[in-house]
């Protein structure tokens, strides 16, 4: 059998639609099943017709809607109404549209801050001039993952998702079953050596190369780089960026994990499950700089807020 | 009576826009314009954030060629931390950055742009597309996905991720290149060298030539171009001086930090986008067709224009024959993709050279920095043109203002001003069909925005 598939971006890089090409040869075996019907990237379905005199927008029905991006203005939501209304099942693809992902840092900051800012940047001219909101979709008051506008019935997370997740949900579908999504933290599934807890009271930044054997030792002969004193987002983070059977991205590359296949269970709060964790090893979180950061993955949900609007705690 | 024809979205590119164009009553052309929709605010979002973290961050303004914001950034912390990278992290960059443009534009050729020559401009939309391609021309579709899978298989494999790279970091890169992984990489440079001059020879001899009129005609305008070169005037997409040519061809040469006295931006109603324009030649900025000012154009047609030559044999010898045919500066847009595949053998050829310099395996390839107050401009090619990431630091070494120059923001004056050119070329007595609107498309896609 074949599925129908419409895919959009919203408030995204790309990034998930190159993980989804980077299956490579996998993707001809994927183009068999799959009959993609609206795909912005790589095809030319138009929203208003094919000869732009349409006066609706218009996704073509389909099987599978595959979402990426979050929603962080008013045609974001448009799109993401009309992906709704025409798709049985919607994934959301990558971790913008789960959490709102990188973007959604925006949400510390109210609209008029962001747009007053790129408008006055020491190359732009006439800093008062604006672009018209009548003409460009107007920013909603914050960036939203998909799910707090639209129902979602898949997550598929990852900054990118690796191609082996892609490739297994969508086969999944295709089969008439739910895909299964790993359900660890990357700490599970990392294979740096632990040599116990207690001794560090302050985290580094990462300014300096973690101690390691040389380059092409295996990775269980380097320690743990949150005991090595560097910051490290392995045990809030879902585990699933090295694939099907690959260790951690980043730890595999000898930096710390930062945490972009966000929280381990879907409604986690990364930065309050960090700062938990530290300071009941005894670490001290006042040696990190700051910890907006640790919400640089998932800052949607109103978990990120304006400073005047941020709620004490 | 007058209408508006919306072109929404703009497809296959990367991200959101739209093309409105205007007719008269006569049902011609009063204006054409491309609407860049979205807008995301990374020069504020990353305010107070620990620099060293910034290569991590800014990687998602684009996962098309995020290796260039994560170069670029590095590059500019370097500068705010007051750092020199070891010669090998420097050349383990440079690397990356090679093979990510050879697989990028084998992305942009083939997947995104060859459609439209290969299927034919005015094909059914459901078919002009990739999967087309697959499907009419299964033997070559196979090998372009090996190959570019190849290319992008090797920069996962050695940096462990390709897509929102992390191995670059202030001070150079995170892990040395070992013997074995150098030698296998070499091997499949010379691979993707080979498809590079395939590519070129297929396209220039059953491609191009059925496409001349059209390169004459669709898009053309006549601007100014900006790009990088090293000492010697060569084209260097890694590290260098900026050119800014004007379109009679003279030059000025510039240090990266001193772009704002070269380079200023235009707000203009209809785009998110700002408008990059020429601030030193003192003309001022508008988009007319027939009265450009300030106008430059970036990415692969601007950067062998502005350079004098190529430094590598196979590469310089496809310009001299691109000059040939079409001088410097060549103006005509969808030459864009001709000048595209000539970087591809370029940076096949600029990956092999660095793979054979004995010092690549070095395993000294981090310095250390430490965070301090001050500012870096960093700088690189992107594919998409020339890309300038701008930061200021505080004494903890946390962000105080960033600003960037994306490389296709340079091109969204030209872009606009190639589509309204070709709408006034193309539609005439309110003839419109979706051939017609494809090939305005198309005068966007050569720019690979």
């Amino acid at each position: 059998m074949t599925v129908k598939v419409a895919s959009e971006w919203l408030n995204s890089c790309s990034g998930c639609e190159i993980a989804i090409i980077d299956l490579g040869e996998r993707l001809l075996d994927v183009l068999k099943v799959a009959d993609f019907v609206h795909l912005p990237a790589l095809m030319d379905h138009k929203y208003f017709g094919q000869l732009g005199d349409g006066r609706h927008m218009e996704i073509p029905e389909a099987d599978v809607g595959l979402i990426s991006g979050a929603i962080r203005n008013t045609e974001h939501l448009e799109v993401a109404l009309e992906m709704r209304r025409r798709c049985k099942t919607i994934i959301a693809l990558g971790t913008c549209a789960t959490h709102g992902g990188i973007p959604a840092l925006s949400n510390s900051y109210t609209p008029e801050e962001i747009l007053h800012r790129y408008y006055t940047t020491e190359s732009t001219d006439a800093p008062e001039r604006r672009p018209d909101p009548t003409i460009v979709p107007p920013l909603l008051d914050r960036c939203y993952a998909l799910d707090e506008k639209i129902a979602v019935d898949i997550y598929l997370p990852g900054c990118p998702p690796h191609p082996d997740h892609i490739f297994g949900a969508l086969t999944a579908l295709v089969e008439g079953r739910p895909p299964v999504l790993p359900g660890k933290s990357v700490c599970d599934v990392c294979p740096t050596r632990r040599e116990g807890k207690g001794q560090l009271q302050k985290l580094r930044r990462f300014l300096e190369a973690p101690v390691y054997a040389e380059p092409g030792a295996p990775l269980d002969e380097m320690r743990c780089l949150l005991e090595q004193g560097f910051l490290c987002m392995g045990p809030v983070t879902r585990a699933g960026c090295g694939g099907l059977d690959g260790p951690p991205r980043c730890i595999a590359a000898r930096v710390p994990c930062r945490g972009c296949y966000g929280p381990v269970r879907q409604d986690g709060n990364p930065r309050l499950d960090m700062l938990n964790a530290l300071a009941s090893n005894g670490i001290d979180i006042q040696s990190l700089p700051e910890s907006i950061s640790m919400l640089r993955f998932a800052g949607a949900h109103g978990l990120l807020r304006p400073a005047g609007k941020r709620k004490e705690s | 009576m007058s209408r508006v024809i919306n072109i929404q979205p703009i497809t296959r590119i990367e991200g959101h826009a739209s093309i409105g164009i205007e007719l008269d009553d006569a049902g011609n052309v009063n204006q054409a314009r491309v609407n860049i929709l979205s807008m995301r605010g990374f020069e504020k979002f990353v305010e107070g954030k620990p620099a060293e973290e910034l290569p991590r961050i800014v990687s998602r303004i684009c996962g098309i060629c995020p290796w260039m914001h994560h170069l670029a950034s590095n590059k500019a912390v370097d500068g705010c931390f007051g750092v020199t990278p070891t010669p090998a992290g420097g050349k383990l960059r440079e690397l990356m950055q090679a093979i990510s443009h050879a697989e990028d534009k084998l992305l942009h050729f083939f997947f995104l742009a060859a459609a439209d020559f290969v299927i034919g401009p005015d094909t059914d939309y459901a078919v002009r597309n990739v999967i087309g391609i697959v499907k009419s021309n299964p033997d070559l579709a196979q090998r372009v996905v090996k190959m570019r899978q190849l290319a992008k298989m090797t920069l996962d494999q050695f940096s462990n991720k390709a897509i929102h790279p992390i191995a670059g970091v202030p001070g150079g890169f995170s892990k040395p290149l070992r013997e074995e992984d150098r030698i296998e990489i070499l091997s499949r440079m010379r691979q993707l060298l080979d498809f590079a001059l395939f590519t070129m020879d297929l396209a220039k001899k059953d491609i191009f030539p059925k496409y001349m009129e059209a390169i004459q005609t669709i898009g053309v305008i006549r601007t100014g171009f900006i790009g990088t070169v090293d000492d010697d005037g060569a084209l260097n997409l890694y590290n260098g001086k900026l050119r800014l040519m004007r379109p009679d061809g003279s030059i000025t040469a510039f240090a990266y930090e001193d772009y704002t006295d070269y380079i200023g931006e235009q707000v203009l109603p209809f785009s998110y986008g700002k408008f990059p324009y020429a601030r030193c030649w003192n003309e001022g900025f508008s988009l007319d067709l027939d009265e450009p000012r300030g106008v430059y154009r970036s990415n692969t047609l601007a950067r062998i224009n502005v350079a004098d030559k190529i430094a590598t044999p196979r590469a310089q010898a496809e310009l001299e024959e691109f000059r040939q045919h079409f001088g410097r500066p060549a103006q005509a847009t969808l030459l864009y993709h001709w000048a595209r595949l000539i970087e591809e053998v370029y940076a096949c050829e600029r990956a092999i050279e660095i793979l054979e310099d004995p010092e690549i395996t070095d395993p000294n390839v981090r310095a250390a920095v430490a965070p301090k107050a001050g500012r870096g401009v960093g700088c690189v090619e992107a594919p998409r043109g020339t890309l300038i990431h701008d930061y200021t630091t505080d004494e903890n070494g946390l962000i105080l203002h960033a600003n960037m120059i994306v490389g296709t923001t340079h091109n969204l004056g030209p872009i606009n001003m190639s589509v309204d050119q070709a709408a006034r070329e193309l539609i005439h007595d309110g003839v419109v069909n979706e051939g017609i609107l494809n090939r305005i498309e198309m005068a966007v896609r050569a720019y690979d925005p």
